[in-house]
């Protein structure tokens, strides 16, 4: 047993502070750690900065363009970055597609579109969801038909995040309608500029443009766009669910959250006192830390087993349930501590305007944040899902 | 024993759910949060018109009602339709406070509150101050023939719709003194009012108000100078009761939208309803809400009673509403699944009703405070 990294470990550790200290934009962080959306272009940008450092793929293979990080420098990667309120990278093309073409795709695909990842040339979204397929994925509904070199897609997907940006759409369809539901699956990379694809907005409750609807009609796609096989798409799928989730507890984010609930309720007054000595609030937030604590090294446990090769199961599962479980304590903390000051709607905060803040420092985004983390525990495999794969596997019926 | 509405209050009931039902609809609701006044008049006037705002006060005050359970009966309605408009801050506390301390000339403003003309708001809350009631800075001097307030005043509820807001400093002693604190009356448009306004999250709008050097004469105070404390407790335990009687309404919206969807919702060929840990879940939520029902009927019913059974009842029910509440709106949501993470959704808007109202006069915390001062 030995809790703390070791000299290489903490030597990266250090170089990945330097970099950050030097090459994150201070409007950004500030940007971050005050909850407003950068928009693409912020996007946009702090990718292009990660890819000149060569560290945007911290999971990929050296071979394409990757760090080839193991779990540990990963995981101190996105602890300082979370630490350092850098911008959060879009997942969909880095850690969800990526792995999915390096494995399954063909030297073709790999050739064109992972450098095209690399350079933010594209922006991917992730088309599984639909209106009657959430947790029940498998029984998706949008139909790929092929006609000579192309397939004709007719659908809907929903809950598209980001997908207003993006230019390409990776997407479940189903390609053989009589086959068993998991079996009738393809998997296809759809350029969204295609004729027949409308993308509708859907706001979310905290008022942001987050998610969309994407509609298809009649979308001609080439068949070379197919990933793998035909028809083994649920497979590819599966690997991109559980492969990449090394972030899945979001320990960083949480560590970030709490600091900042504590920043506020050192200045916040109550009753005279800091808020900080309130026993109540004193008493939550001394839970919080305690449930983090542990989870940061349930998360690294899990880690170094993982680093080992030892691929991760279950444990996946409880990372996701008590990590998000954490990070909604931590944003309902964060409401407490503004007080009054948590009710106020700061548009103009959230979407990057000029207005000086309502409230104290740090307050004018909890309110809208506490509801929009709500969306932790749904999406990923809801909560419930995930115990339903704990209880399954530890209760002996298989996983 | 009787738990039953008077029949008064049924007739109240049944008529205000029926309108809010036919005419505050989720669109036209989120329209009325879009726009830039953030509240309707036509439902302001037309509430006035179904005796809403008089039923908030005695027939001394010029209404019909004014007890506990007229507050409970109006506010749970409009909790369960997820209302926006200020009754909290006209009526409540703006009319509430003229009502109980005002001299006769300032007494025909209620008649103008009830009658749906005039808008209020109380300006009590200062930067800083959390939740202390006892929190006020602004300061009052006298000048000849009147006084100067110079102060800011903090998440102002309705302060651009008010056309009078009522404000609360200090004539003597410091900010956490209960002694010493005065109600003005202070015309929105006054010079050295500047109001910076904004959306609340959960609908409707507050500002920030600052007061720089607002004379006003002698004639603007509510009462005895200094002596307005015990009113403004008060007041704000009503504002209490109607914050926990909205949150028990919007909390009887969510379970019943939750259920539906429970019903209807299918994934895994059957409707989610079905699975077993959802049913649980939902049997925890029914458990609280009748819960929060009686801890509502026990602070309406100790409202008009000796101030620290009152108080007592009051933090209890706050409390109790604040952990039920939150319970309901995070599981409501989960249950819901994406769906109800968008804002066209009802259930978006109603459970930003009941977690926001957890940051009026008092959170879960606070109030739990409260009772523990007062149960010693
Ligand atoms: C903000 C946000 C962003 C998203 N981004 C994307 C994206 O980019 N791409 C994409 O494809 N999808 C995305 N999603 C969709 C997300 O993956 C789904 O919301 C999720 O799979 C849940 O599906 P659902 O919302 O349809 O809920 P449902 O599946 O209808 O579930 C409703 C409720 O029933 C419960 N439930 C369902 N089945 C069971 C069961 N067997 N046992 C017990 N309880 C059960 C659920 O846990 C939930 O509480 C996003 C969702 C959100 C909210």
């Amino acid at each position: 047993m030995d809790l703390s990294y070791n000299a290489d470990e903490l030597a990266f550790r250090d170089e990945v502070r330097a970099f950050l200290e030097e090459k994150l934009p201070k409007e950004m962080s500030d940007a971050v750690r005050e909850g407003r959306s950068l928009g693409k272009d912020g996007h946009d940008r702090w990718h292009a900065i990660l890819n000149e450092q060569g560290w945007l793929a911290p999971n990929w293979p050296r071979e394409f363009g990757g760090c080839e990080w193991n779990a540990v420098q990963r995981h101190i990667f996105e602890e300082e970055c979370c630490r350092a309120h850098a911008p959060r990278i879009v997942p969909f093309g880095l850690t969800m597609l990526g792995p999915v073409l390096q494995k399954f795709g063909s030297k073709a695909q790999q050739d064109y579109y992972l450098p095209r990842i690399l350079s933010g040339e594209d922006w991917w979204c992730q088309g599984y969801s639909e209106p009657g397929a959430g947790s029940d994925l498998a029984s998706l509904k949008t139909k790929a038909v092929r006609d000579g070199d192309h397939y004709v897609v007719n659908g809907q997907k929903t809950w598209t995040t980001l997908g207003q940006y993006a230019n390409w759409i990776f997407c479940l369809v189903r390609t053989d309608p009589d086959a068993k539901q998991q079996e009738g699956i393809s998997f296809l990379l759809i350029d969204m500029d295609t004729p027949g694809i409308e993308v509708r907005p859907i706001i979310l409750l905290d008022g942001t443009h987050e998610v969309n609807e994407v509609w298809f009609t009649d979308v001609r796609v080439p068949v070379e766009n197919l990933v793998g096989e035909e028809n083994k798409g649920w497979t590819y799928a599966k690997y991109l669910l559980t492969h990449e989730r090394t972030n899945i507890a979001g320990v960083g984010f949480s560590q970030a959250g709490l600091d900042a609930v504590k920043r506020m309720a050192r200045a916040e007054m109550s009753g005279g006192r800091p808020l900080i000595e309130n026993p109540h609030f004193a008493a939550r937030l001394a839970r919080a830390e305690i449930d983090l604590m542990a989870m940061a090294t349930t998360n690294l446990r899990i880690i170094s087993r993982a680093a080992s090769g030892q691929a991760p199961g279950v444990e996946s599962s409880m990372l996701k349930v008590k990590g998000t479980i954490i990070r909604q304590e931590i944003n309902d903390l964060a409401r407490r501590a503004a007080g009054i000051y948590a009710m106020p709607f700061a548009s103009e905060a959230v979407e990057g305007g000029n207005e000086p803040p309502i409230g104290p420092e740090g307050a004018d985004h909890v309110g809208a944040q506490y509801f929009n983390n709500r969306k932790l525990s749904i999406f990923g495999g809801s909560n419930e899902i995930q115990r339903n794969i704990i209880a399954k596997v530890k209760l002996g019926g298989g996983a | 024993m009787n738990f039953e509405l008077t029949e008064t209050r049924q007739m109240l009931q049944d008529s205000l759910r029926r309108f809010l039902s036919d005419r505050y609809t989720t669109e036209v609701r989120n329209k009325i949060i879009d726009s830039d006044a953030g509240l309707s008049t036509e439902i302001w006037d037309q509430l006035a018109e179904l005796g809403v705002i008089g039923a908030l006060f005695t027939e001394e005050q010029g209404g019909f009602g004014g007890a506990g359970f007229d507050v409970t009966t109006v506010f749970e309605e409009l909790g369960r339709a997820g209302v926006v408009e200020p009754l909290l801050d006209t009526a409540i506390l703006g009319g509430g406070l003229i009502a109980a301390l005002g001299d006769a000339d300032q007494q025909s403003l209620v008649e103008r509150v009830i009658a749906g003309d005039l808008h209020l708001a109380f300006a009590h809350s200062e930067p800083g101050g959390r939740y202390d009631l006892n929190h006020v800075a602004t300061s009052v001097t006298a000048e000849d023939g009147g006084v100067t307030l110079t102060g800011r005043k903090a998440v102002v509820a309705n302060a651009e719709a008010a056309e009078i807001l009522v404000v609360s400093a200090r004539e003597s002693g410091e900010a956490g003194d209960e002694d010493g604190i005065s109600l003005f009356l202070v015309p929105r448009d006054a010079a050295g009012v500047s109001v910076r306004g904004y959306p609340l999250l959960a609908g409707g709008r507050a500002a920030e108000v600052d007061l720089d050097q607002v004379s006003l004469p002698e004639s603007a105070r509510l009462g005895a100078p200094g002596a307005a404390y015990s009113a403004i407790a008060e007041r704000v335990s009503a504002a209490s009761v109607a914050l926990a009687a909205e949150a028990l309404g919007a909390m009887e919206t969510a379970t019943e939208l939750t259920r539906g969807y429970l019903l209807t919702r299918q994934q895994f060929g059957r409707p989610i309803g079905t699975f077993q840990v959802l049913q649980h879940r939902m049997a925890d939520l029914w458990i609280e809400l009748e819960q929060a029902r009686s801890a509502v009927i026990n602070a309406a019913g100790h409202l008009e009673g000796d101030a620290r059974m009152r108080d007592l009842n009051v933090a209890a029910a706050r409390n109790l509403i604040g952990r039920a509440g939150r319970l309901v709106a995070e599981d409501t949501i989960q249950m819901h699944g994406g769906i109800a993470m968008t804002q066209e959704y009802e259930l978006a808007h109603i459970a930003k009703r009941i977690v926001m109202s957890d940051h009026r006069f008092g959170d879960t915390d606070h109030h739990l405070e409260q009772f523990i001062a007062l149960s010693a």
